[in-house]
């Protein structure tokens, strides 16, 4: 396993902003308590007449864990390999029951790297059983080289058709590595190169391999196709990998970007930035209407993003083991300032820009 | 105290209003100026942030080296293309040394 640069967790460091609430203050401050700039909730009730609620279910994104072999400085999990909170087999059962009942088109497994929950695999072939359309996993590539046990994962991924997501900042050492620690790029090279052996990337085959790009600073993500030829190319010129679609994400001003943000003094303009692309069209296509985002502990959320900054569905029953199918049927979504973030520009969701 | 305040450049479009004619007319143009064409919008951006560094606009030096980020433009790119900008500055300068060598020679038998 390579030697990924030294960087700490919120929650190891001991930072203030390892608390929820300190992050949601800081959103709630600055320029939005002096009115300078819109509440998102006074933005969106302008533009679409009434707040943001539910619609259906379409996506049930479950977090298997905040563990993880990486630590990147922009993470809004802040995960890493000191953080043990993993997903016990009875909540998966319970994600099962819901997957189930709900009859809902994609599972969408993320983490830490789910790849590290000692029953993954089971959940994955238990979940493909069960007969779901679609089975994602946001893989973060270089567990798949981290160790041996893991070097098998690209079969067990074409095996049961998983559709990967994985991250890929830049298609150079120095952005990716910067952004991710030392030595990910390489290894992620790698892991793109494994999956490719097995047959994923390929346009002739049913097994998709797509990149997730988030700027490696403070800064929106640009144009998304324009993006992905731009990574094609490189890519493809350079190592000859192949991949089908990439999906370009903001950064959301949460977790450790947001201590990014405040520590390199350029939290108020990034806040500026989202605020002033705000794209009404955006606003009406945002994940949340139709994702329901669980933790691992089973607790529901209206994306991973409120999820992290604890701030739990609008509705008596928090839990997997409560869900009924009528929880989307128009639930008010709770939002605050980062809601900014899947906005901007093209908008931002887990599957990219949404205009 | 700097003349320049970066937090101007978030007004720009307020220049509407005390002449939105002009004003709308301007931005139309410079917002179709910069959309894919023979040029491509990376090619473009490029090409702004080297005239930004030759006319030393603060402002557009601000703006399109956030643009380039935004695209993917990698730093030695965006040097690359001050040096482009610089080179023809310095060159545009240089060139006069022409007129002085042709006043040397006519002044000085």
């Amino acid at each position: 396993m390579s030697q990924f640069k030294s960087l700490q967790s919120l929650r190891k460091r001991h930072s203030p902003l390892a608390q929820t609430e300190r992050q949601l203050k800081i959103l709630e401050d600055g320029i939005f308590a002096c009115g300078e700039a819109p509440l998102f909730s006074d933005k969106i009730k302008q533009t679409l007449g009434r707040p943001l609620k539910t619609t259906q279910l379409d996506i049930l994104q479950v977090n298997l864990g905040y563990m993880c072999n990486q630590v990147c400085a922009h993470c809004h999990v802040d995960a890493g390999p000191d953080r043990k909170e993993i997903m016990t087999k009875e909540t998966m059962e319970l994600c099962l029951e819901a997957v189930k009942s709900s009859g809902v088109k994609t599972l969408d497994l993320t983490g830490g790297a789910p790849e590290m929950n000692p029953n993954f695999r089971w959940f994955v072939t238990q979940a493909k059983a069960c007969g779901v359309g679609e089975i994602i996993v946001r893989s973060n590539l270089t567990i798949i080289v981290a160790n041996k046990k893991y070097h098998d994962l690209p079969e067990f991924f074409a095996q049961n058709k998983v559709h990967v997501v994985s991250s890929m900042p830049h298609w150079t050492k120095e952005k990716t590595d910067r952004q991710r620690g030392s030595g990910v790029f390489e290894d992620s090279i790698k892991a793109l190169k494994m999956l490719n052996e097995v047959g994923y990337g390929n346009p002739e085959r049913d097994l998709v391999l797509d990149l997730v790009y988030n700027p490696s600073g403070a800064f929106l993500p640009g144009d998304q196709d324009a993006l992905c030829q731009d990574f094609k190319r490189r890519l493809d010129e350079s190592f000859g990998i192949k991949f089908n679609g990439l999906f370009a994400l903001t950064n959301l001003p949460i977790s450790r970007f947001l201590d990014y943000l405040i520590a390199s003094d350029n939290y108020e303009d990034y806040m500026w930035t989202l605020v002033e692309s705000f794209n009404p069209a955006a606003a009406r296509a945002v994940m949340c209407l139709n994702t329901l985002s669980v933790s691992w502990e089973g607790y529901l959320y209206d994306c991973d993003f409120n999820q992290m900054l604890a701030m739990p569905i609008n509705d008596s029953r928090k839990h997997i083991s409560e869900y009924e199918n009528d929880l989307m049927d128009g639930r008010l979504i709770k939002i605050s300032q980062h809601c900014y973030g899947c906005t901007a520009g093209a908008g931002s969701s887990c599957q990219g820009a949404v205009t | 105290m700097s003349y320049y305040d970066p937090k101007d450049l978030r007004k720009f479009g307020r220049i509407t209003e005390w002449s939105e004619t002009l004003g709308e007319k301007f931005f139309d143009y410079y917002n179709s100026v910069f959309k894919e064409g023979a040029l491509t919008p990376r090619e473009k951006s490029l090409i702004a942030l080297a005239v930004a560094h030759t006319e030393m606009c603060p402002y557009c030096i601000d703006a399109y080296t956030k643009d380039g980020l935004e695209r993917g433009i990698t730093k030695e790119e965006m040097m690359e293309a001050v040096h482009v900008g610089a080179a023809i500055k310095s060159g545009a300068s240089l060139v006069h040394g022409v007129m002085m060598m042709n006043k040397v020679n006519k002044l000085d038998s």
